[in-house]
């Protein structure tokens, strides 16, 4: 696999629900909107979706309910097949895979997450964790050691006889997370995962999320409906709205530069400065003579709030991870955003 | 219906068109019946004449005749009958009863079987159920029914398992295919009206007499249910369960297997208990041709007017239907414990092992104390003679007797004769068409046509003054069972405490085989029409109750508690808001009772009826297979009519409350 391919890349991605969706798509008019398709009596699931997702990235898509982002996602993992266009997963054309293959390319790469968890009532946590593994063969011994390490990896050591109905919310979608890196997928599936639970919970999972997620570096399509959860995790979030893509791009780019109204509509609110960090408000260097120790660019404006206000400089420089120089940010600029008046 | 109906006005009024289709079907009918009073109505008119009746019954029976022997179907059905099948029987027959065949190891000891059944009963259900699993076994045995009653269950222990993997492996195609669902469909809904007798006169021929034809009669009957309750089970799986097996990389016998049918256990075991319930209340009746068992014992007792020998063979039998009831339904909701790490695996396997200690070891007591192992006929405990006196003597007390004698005239002279000559002097034309306005009415255009369709069919089957007494018979019959039922079941919804202990009762009456239903009937009033009307009337008495009381109390608590904000009065909040909102549920219990009744007044053919059950009964004796399928189907048809009508109507009717 040459670096830099996409791991998924979907291109004109159309799902419509429909009697004879493929035969209605082709003779379809191009510039159909959302409502015109379904007077025709058709749902718009996915309406020409471009977006890739690339290695070890964590693409975020997000979306009210009903927009498709549940349906995009089953279209990746070929839950759903598609009416129209390609996905390719490492390079390789879902649609034209044989049943067989497909269920290898599930046993052995892909992991998914769901909002009710989709336990199996009848089987035990330790069950549930394996079954993926048992599925494809793998022996009782293999496979029991596999599963309790992925257990103790989502903390609920102690717990493998028990049924998921004796579990709470958030330990069964801990079973479910478990369940769903059993296998070590490369590409690993969360739709909504934790919007079933409270908000506490939700925080809490959010940080394990986190930490499991700097561990194993997997490459993660995550779906939710909530924009403060996609701000918190993505590398990237995609905003979908009847069936389409509004805009994918970072989380800084979304707050600052808003592709469309509906996406305007959902950052009003946001507090900017949480959001942006140092690097991505910050503009190149070109010879701006700069002094004094540069700040991190991975922080958020609001975490260099002391800073911003302390510091006498116009221009401060701004260094990535490492340490080098990579721009420069305005002190007003920045301060104006920490106020919220820009 | 009528009378329910008039309580709601329908907030969207009737089209217009449909009043005329109404009017214009009633007052046909009135023509007709007003010539024939006048005496103008041609004869042709009145009745079908006998040389325009289709020898429906006479075809038939060459066309089953090609199937059986040209065709050789009895070839395969006879080699089914006496290989597999008849080994099954045998073999359960010889563990159970004794009966002398491979493997010649039975009959296994009583008190071994009693000490499985209790701890069965502990392990599904904790300690009350193994005292009633252990309580029944005991008390069979000692009443001296213990041969009699592993008769009855030799067969259940086959017949059982036999439908439900026939069932499973429907409900599963049909699942899968919709075509075959499709196709199955039609097929489930008349079977299931179909009465009984039209299972076991096949299953007669085919099978040959004796255990295998009660054994086949018996699956066919218990089938249906299985094939429902799995499709629905494997219908309602989660779809995010789905998607969970599909992405751990399911193959299709891998989902089937390892998500599907466990993800439906709920309903595949409801599916089970059916089966276990059918198959008893089946094998009862298979005594009509012959069977030995508990049933053949009751008919022979009742026949005689044993009413004290009745009564424990029906106790026995109720006991018998209450445990396999509340065991199979206890393992329904049963849900797997979990062991904490490190159990050793004698503890995992607690109760088997328990079991299997107190199985060898009474079996082994058995053999020291006789006793144990079967109850001699001058050892048990019967007062069957004792009963009967005190019976006897308890209905002739003056008050008893004054009171069912006065109730027998008054229904039958004064109600069920006026009734059925009424219905019986209504020209046929004018009859169909009377069914077809109800239908209508009630369900709307598809069940009117089908009404129609059906009732014709009727018409020319050869049958119709022998199927107007039977449909007389179940009117009458769910006529007075809805007089006394709702009434019961409205008092019984006031309180939850009453609502909850009647709901009890009438679902441990629901298990009971029909067949003991006609044992307090001819009790009180022997052997005539208005014991037929008696025992239908409390069989068909039960789900109305019982859907009225849950018909009333799942009307949603907000719209009570407006009602009463409104300041309503207890009846005002009745008849304005409980009865509108129960009224679909309790047709459900209505059409139920009808249901029933059609399925009863068949077996009352015991009693001597002058229905179609009664021409039923008689072609049990012979080889008349064409006859007695057109009366089955005539049974059939017009159970259909009613279920159909109801079914649309309660339907209709949930979606305009909003109530799916």
């Amino acid at each position: 696999m040459p670096a830099g391919t996409p791991v998924i890349s979907a291109k004109n991605v159309w799902k419509l629900f429909g009697p004879s969706p493929e035969r209605y798509l082709k003779s379809m008019p191009a510039g159909h909107s959302f409502d015109d398709i379904r007077a025709d009596g058709y749902i718009a699931g996915v309406k020409d979706a471009s977006i890739q997702v690339d290695r070890g990235e964590m693409l975020v898509i997000m979306g009210l309910s009903g927009s498709g982002k549940s349906t995009l996602v089953r279209c990746f993992s070929r839950l759903h097949d598609i009416t129209g266009g390609t996905i390719e997963v490492d390079g390789q054309d879902i649609k034209s895979l044989s049943e067989r293959d497909l269920i290898e390319l599930r046993r052995n790469k892909m992991g998914m997450v769901f909002q009710s968890f989709g336990l199996l009532p009848h089987r035990t946590v330790l069950d549930n964790v394996a079954f993926p593994l048992e599925m494809r063969g793998q022996d009782r011994h293999d496979r029991r050691e596999r599963a309790l390490d992925v257990i103790k990896l989502v903390g609920l050591e102690g717990r493998e006889e028990y049924f998921p109905r004796e579990l709470s919310g958030g330990q069964q979608q801990r079973v479910g997370i478990a369940r769903s890196l059993a296998i070590e997928p490369d590409i690993w599936f969360l739709d909504e995962p934790f919007s079933a639970l409270d908000p506490l919970i939700r925080r809490e999972m959010q940080d394990e999320f986190l930490r499991l997620q700097e561990m194993l570096g997997k490459t993660i399509v995550f779906i939710t409906h909530d924009f403060d959860e996609a701000l918190r995790l993505a590398d990237r979030i995609a905003i979908m709205r009847n069936g389409m893509v509004e805009q994918c791009d970072t989380p800084d780019q979304i707050v600052m530069n808003p592709a469309t109204e509906y996406v305007a509509k959902f950052t009003e609110e946001i507090d900017k400065a949480r959001v942006v960090h140092a690097r991505g408000l910050a503009t190149p260097v070109n010879g701006h003579a700069l002094e004094g120790a540069p700040i991190d660019g991975g922080s958020t404006i609001h975490e260099l709030a002391r800073v911003l206000v302390n510091d006498t400089r116009i221009l401060l420089p701004v260094a990535n991870d490492k340490g080098v120089v990579t721009g420069v940010l305005d002190r007003d600029v920045a301060l104006n955003m920490l106020l919220g008046t820009d | 219906m009528a009378t329910l109906s008039t309580e709601v006005p329908d907030a969207s009024a009737k089209p217009s068109g449909q009043l005329r289709v109404l009017t214009t079907l009633l007052a046909a009918a009135a023509a007709l019946i007003l010539a024939k009073a006048f005496g103008v109505l041609p004869e042709w008119l009145n009745r079908i004449p006998e040389w325009a009746i289709p020898p429906t019954a006479q075809v038939l029976d060459v066309i089953f005749d090609f199937v059986q022997n040209d065709l050789g179907l009895i070839y395969v059905t006879r080699f089914i009958a006496e290989g597999p099948l008849e080994f099954l029987l045998d073999t359960s027959a010889n563990l159970l009863e004794g009966k002398r065949r491979w493997p010649f190891l039975g009959p296994i000891p009583w008190s071994a079987i009693a000490a499985v059944a209790a701890v069965v009963g502990y392990a599904v259900g904790g300690w009350r159920l193994a005292a009633l699993g252990a309580g029944t076994f005991i008390w069979t045995a000692l009443i001296g029914q213990w041969k009699i009653a592993m008769q009855t269950m030799s067969v259940i222990v086959v017949a059982a398992p036999l439908a439900f993997l026939l069932g499973l492996t429907l409900g599963v195609a049909a699942w899968k295919y919709g075509w075959f669902e499709r196709m199955l469909k039609p097929v489930l809904s008349v079977l299931q009206t179909l009465p009984f007798f039209t299972y076991l006169l096949p299953a007669v021929i085919f099978f040959k007499v004796g255990p295998t034809a009660g054994a086949v009669a018996t699956i066919t009957f218990a089938i249906p249910p299985m094939i429902l309750m799995t499709t629905l089970g494997l219908k309602k799986v989660s779809p995010e369960v789905i998607e969970a097996g599909q992405m751990s990389g399911c193959t299709r016998w891998q989902m089937l297997r390892h998500v599907y049918l466990p993800a439906a256990r709920t309903e595949i075991l409801v599916g089970v208990n059916q089966v276990i319930m059918l198959c008893l209340a089946m094998v009862v009746l298979t005594a009509f041709i012959g069977m030995p068992g508990l049933g053949a014992k009751l008919l022979a007792m009742m026949g005689s007017f044993k009413l004290g020998r009745s009564f424990e063979i029906g106790v026995t039998i109720v006991l018998l239907a209450v445990t396999l009831d509340r065991m199979s339904k206890a393992w329904v909701v049963k849900q797997p414990v979990h062991f904490d790490r490190g159990t050793p695996w004698w503890k995992r396997h607690q109760m088997p092992l328990i079991a299997l200690a107190l199985f060898a070891g009474f079996t082994l007591l058995a053999q020291l104390f006789p006793i144990l192992a079967e109850i001699g006929r001058k050892q048990h405990l019967s007062q069957g003679k004792e009963i009967d006196v005190v019976i006897k003597s308890v209905l002739a007390l003056d008050a008893i007797k004054g009171t069912t004698e006065w109730l027998r005239w008054f229904l039958n002279v004064k109600v069920l004769i006026p009734f059925r000559n009424t219905l019986l002097a209504i020209p046929t034309p004018a009859f169909i068409l009377l069914v077809v306005a109800f239908a209508y009415w009630v369900g709307g255009r598809k069940p009117g046509i089908y009404a129609a369709v059906f009732f014709t069919i009727v018409a020319f089957s050869g049958w119709w003054d022998r199927s107007v007494i039977t449909l007389y018979t179940v009117i009458s019959a769910v006529a007075l069972a809805t007089l006394i039922g709702i009434p019961l079941g409205v008092i019984a919804a006031r309180s939850e405490h009453w609502s909850k202990s009647i709901l009890l009762a009438c679902d441990t009456a629901q298990t009971f085989p029909s067949f003991i239903y006609l044992i307090p009937a001819i009790m009180l009033f022997g052997v005539n029409d208005v014991a037929v009307v008696f025992s239908i009337l409390i069989f068909a008495a039960v789900p109305l109750i019982r859907y009225t009381i849950i018909g009333l109390s799942t009307v949603p608590p907000e719209m009570t508690e407006a009602a009463d904000m409104s300041g309503s009065t207890r009846r005002q909040k009745l008849m304005s808001v409980q009865f509108p909102l129960a009224l679909p549920t309790m047709a459900v219990g209505f059409n139920q009772a009808i249901m029933f009744a059609f399925f009863m007044v068949i077996i009352a053919a015991f009693i001597g009826t002058q229905d179609l059950g009664q021409e039923l009964q008689r072609t049990l004796a012979g080889t008349e297979l064409g006859k007695n399928f057109v009366l089955g189907m005539n049974v059939s048809l017009m159970a259909l009519t009613f279920d159909m009508a109801i079914s649309s109507w309660t339907q209709k009717r949930k979606r305009a409350l909003g109530l799916d």
